[in-house]
C-alpha cells in the first residue's frame, strides 16, 4: 500500500505544479512581503526636515544646528524668520522648527551651572503624522540636551537591535503570516475542491481511508512551505541582515512545527467549509485577521485591551512570532522558548485530532 | 445471492422525502435501469448503495454485504461513476487512470483486458488533459476508471446525460459488453428511449418506484387504447380533447398529443365534438414506456 500512497502524493504534486499561477503567487508573496516590510514600510523615521529660528546666531546656536544637520535622521532646511514658522509647517516644507531663545548662550550656561531657568528652546512640530512627530521630538531632545549638560543624565543602550531596524520586527511576523497563507489556505482549498468537484465521492468509494488521502495531500504543501521557509530565512539573513543569533537550526525546527500546525489548521477549515470560496473566506477572515491584529505583528500585545490580550493566547501565530523574535533578534536558543514550542505542539495535536475525527468518510 | 437487494429503504433531507420505502432486487450479471426524471431520488439511491449515505430506515445489500455494517467491504467491490464528471481535469487521461488504479491498489496492466474495449477509444488521447476531452470521451474515461479494479457491481448515475446521441449509443454498446463479462450494472437515466437497452427497468418518481419489469413487458401493463392526435392548432386541440366523453387523459407527446381512451370512447364521435381545428388526424398507436410512466405517475 506504500506504493499507492506515493501515487497520491504524485497526483497532488501534479495538481499544484499545473496550477502555475497559484505556484507563482505562493513563491512571490513571501519575497514581496519581505521586501515591502523590510524596506518600504518602515516605522523608522528618516529625513525629517528641520528649520531653525534664531534671533542671535551665537556659537552655541551654530553648534546645536550643526549637530542637527549632521544627524542621519534630519536634514537641515535653513534659518527662517519668526513669522514664517506657521507657513513653513503648513506647506509641509519642514516637519519641525527649533526656536532658540535670543540669549541662548547665556541661559545654557546657567542651565549647565545648575541655575533654574525658563525654557531655552522651543520645538514646534507638525504632528499630523504622529510617528514622525514623536520620533523627531525624542531625537531632537537627545541631541539638544547633550549640549546642555556636559554630563548626560541618561545613558541609553538599545540591545539586540541597536539601530532599531523595523525589518527585525517584521520578519518573524511575516513568517507567522506566510505559513498560514501557504499551508492552511492552500490545503483547505485543495481538499474542499475535491468535495466541490465531486471527486471526493469517487475517492470515498474506494478501499483507501480518507486519512491517507488527506495526509498525501499535505505532503506537497509541506514541501513547498519548507522551500518558502528557506527562502525567507535566506532573504532575512542576507538582504535584511537579521542576526539569527539564536541559531538557524532552532528557528528552522520551530518553524517546521508551525508548518505542521498550519497544515492542521487547513485541514480543520476543510472539515467546516463546503465550498472553495467558503474555505478561502474562513482562512482569510478567521485565520489572517487575528494574525494581523492579535499576534503582535502590527501592534504590541501589551497595548491591546485586556480582553483581546486573553484572546490572543489562542492565536498560534502569537506564540510562534514571539518565539522567533526571541531567537532571531535576542539570540535565545531553542530551549529558552520551550513554553512557546509546547503550546504550538499542543495546538497541533488537538487540531489534528479534532480534524481527523471530524473528517467524514460519508457525505453527511 | 442477488447482486443488489433493497428492502423498504427511506431517506429524508430536511422536508424532502428523497426516497420513500423503495424495494427491488438486481440479479447477478443483470443490466438494471432506473428510469425517472430529476428529483426521482436516483442519485440518493446510488449514494446509499455506494455507502456514501446511510438510510433513515430499511436495509440493503450489495454483493452480499450490508450497506451500513459492511460499508468498507462494499467500497472495494463496486465501481461508481457519479452523475457529473468526477475526474481530475488538470491531469491527463493516463494520469487519471493510473491514479484510480493506485487508489484501488491495482495496476492498469492487470485490468487492461477488462478496461480495453472502453479505454482503447480514448487511448490515442492519453497525453491530453481530461478537462479538454469531449463529453463522450470524458464518460469513457470515467467508465474506464470505474472499471479499473474489476468491480463486481457497477453503479452508473446518469452516465449519458450531456453526451451526444452517437456517444450515448456507443456507451450502451459498451455496457452490453461489460454485462457479457458478468458485471452487474445498475444504471440510471432520464431518457426513456435508453430503457430498452436494459434487461429490466424500474420507473421511479418522487422517491418511489412506480413499477419494475422488462422493457418489453412493461408496455403491456398499459391496457387502455391509445391514440395519437394532431391538428394545426395543437393547444386548442389539447384543451378541447380533454372535454370529450371517454377521454381519460390527453397530454403532449413529441409532435402529437397522446390520448388515453376508455370503453365509451368512439373516434367518430370524438371528431364531431371538436370545432375550429384544421388538419386534424387521429390514429391508434402502441404505448411506449413514457406512456406507462405518465399513467403510473398520475395514479
Amino acid at each position: 500500500m506504500k506504493n499507492n500512497f506515493l501515487s497520491f502524493v504524485k497526483k497532488e504534486s501534479l495538481h499544484i505544479l499545473r496550477d502555475n499561477r497559484t505556484m507563482l503567487i505562493v513563491m512571490l508573496i513571501p519575497v514581496v512581503l519581505m521586501i515591502l516590510f523590510g524596506f518600504a514600510i518602515s516605522t523608522e523615521v528618516n529625513n525629517i526636515r528641520i528649520a531653525a529660528v534664531a534671533p542671535d546666531r551665537t556659537d552655541g546656536v551654530r553648534d546645536a544646528v550643526a549637530r542637527i544637520a549632521q544627524n542621519d535622521y534630519f536634514s537641515f532646511y535653513g534659518y527662517i524668520g519668526n513669522d514664517r514658522i506657521d507657513q513653513k509647517l503648513r506647506s509641509g516644507e519642514v516637519n519641525a522648527v527649533v526656536v532658540f531663545a535670543p540669549d541662548y548662550d547665556r541661559r545654557m550656561a546657567q542651565v549647565a551651572a545648575g541655575v533654574p531657568s525658563p525654557p531655552v528652546i522651543q520645538l514646534i512640530l507638525d504632528a499630523s503624522n504622529v510617528n514622525t512627530a514623536g520620533a523627531a521630538t525624542a531625537y531632537l531632545q537627545n541631541i539638544l540636551l547633550g549640549s546642555a549638560s556636559q554630563q548626560a543624565l541618561f545613558e541609553t543602550r538599545m540591545l539586540f537591535n541597536p539601530q532599531m531596524k523595523s525589518a527585525f520586527n517584521f520578519v518573524p511576523g511575516i513568517m507567522g503570516l506566510i505559513f498560514i497563507l501557504v499551508c492552511a489556505m492552500m490545503t483547505s482549498v485543495s481538499i474542499v475542491r475535491e468535495k466541490e468537484a465531486g471527486t471526493m465521492e469517487v475517492l470515498l468509494v474506494s478501499p483507501v481511508r480518507p486519512v491517507k488521502i488527506i495526509l498525501a495531500k499535505m505532503i506537497p504543501y509541506f514541501v513547498i512551505s519548507c522551500i518558502v521557509l528557506v527562502m525567507i530565512l535566506f532573504l532575512a539573513y542576507y538582504l535584511l541582515e537579521v542576526p539569527m543569533s539564536g541559531g538557524v537550526a532552532g528557528i528552522f525546527s520551530l518553524s517546521l512545527l508551525y508548518l505542521l500546525l498550519s497544515l492542521a489548521l487547513g485541514l480543520f477549515v476543510s472539515t467546516i467549509a463546503r465550498t472553495q470560496v467558503a474555505a478561502l473566506l474562513i482562512s482569510a477572515m478567521v485565520l489572517m485577521l487575528p494574525i494581523l491584529m492579535l499576534s503582535g505583528l502590527l501592534f504590541p500585545i501589551e497595548n491591546l485591551p485586556k480582553f483581546f490580550q486573553i484572546i490572543s493566547n489562542i492565536v498560534p501565530a502569537r506564540w510562534y512570532i514571539d518565539a522567533i523574535r526571541k531567537m532571531m533578534i535576542q539570540g535565545a536558543p531553542l530551549l529558552e522558548v520551550w513554553v512557546n514550542g509546547t503550546v504550538l505542539f499542543g495546538m497541533t495535536v488537538v487540531l489534528l485530532g479534532v480534524s481527523f475525527k471530524k473528517f467524514n468518510d460519508k457525505l453527511e | 445471492m442477488e447482486a443488489i437487494e433493497v428492502y423498504h429503504i427511506s431517506k429524508r433531507f430536511g422536508s424532502v422525502q428523497a426516497l420513500d420505502s423503495v424495494s427491488f432486487t438486481v440479479r447477478p450479471g443483470e443490466l438494471f435501469g432506473l428510469i425517472g426524471p430529476d428529483g426521482a431520488g436516483k442519485t440518493t439511491l446510488f449514494r446509499l448503495l455506494t455507502t456514501l449515505l446511510t438510510p433513515d430506515s430499511g436495509s440493503a445489500k450489495v454483493d452480499g454485504y450490508d450497506i451500513v455494517r459492511d460499508y468498507l467491504a462494499i467500497r472495494s467491490h463496486v465501481g461508481y461513476m457519479p452523475g457529473r464528471f468526477s475526474l481530475y481535469p488538470d491531469l491527463t487521461v493516463e494520469e487519471n487512470l493510473d491514479f484510480f488504479a493506485a487508489l484501488f491498489g491495482v495496476t492498469v496492466e492487470e485490468s487492461y483486458d477488462l478496461v480495453a474495449p472502453v479505454y482503447k477509444q480514448i487511448e490515442p488521447f492519453r497525453k491530453r488533459r481530461a478537462g479538454k476531452l469531449s463529453g463522450g470521451m470524458k464518460q469513457k474515461l470515467a467508465l474506464s476508471c470505474a472499471l479499473i479494479h474489476r468491480p463486481h457491481v457497477l453503479f452508473l448515475d446518469e452516465p449519458t446525460t450531456g453526451v451526444d446521441a452517437v456517444s450515448r449509443s456507443e456507451f450502451w454498446d459498451m455496457l452490453a459488453g461489460l454485462k457479457q463479462r458478468g458485471i452487474t450494472i445498475l444504471v440510471s437515466t432520464p431518457y426513456m428511449d435508453e430503457a430498452s437497452r436494459c434487461d429490466r427497468i424500474a420507473l421511479c418518481n418522487e422517491g418511489r418506484i412506480l413499477g419494475i419489469d422488462t422493457p418489453e413487458d412493461i408496455v403491456h401493463r398499459f391496457e387502455e387504447r391509445l391514440y395519437a392526435i394532431r391538428a394545426d392548432q395543437m393547444f386548442p386541440l389539447l384543451a378541447q380533447a380533454r372535454q370529450v366523453e371517454g377521454v381519460m387523459e390527453c397530454y403532449p407527446f413529441g409532435e402529437t398529443h397522446h390520448l388515453v381512451a376508455d370503453s365509451r370512447f368512439d373516434v367518430g364521435n370524438f371528431v364531431q365534438q371538436l370545432s375550429g381545428l384544421d388538419g386534424l388526424t387521429i390514429r391508434p398507436v402502441e404505448p411506449t414506456i413514457e406512456d406507462v410512466f405518465i399513467k403510473w405517475m398520475k395514479r
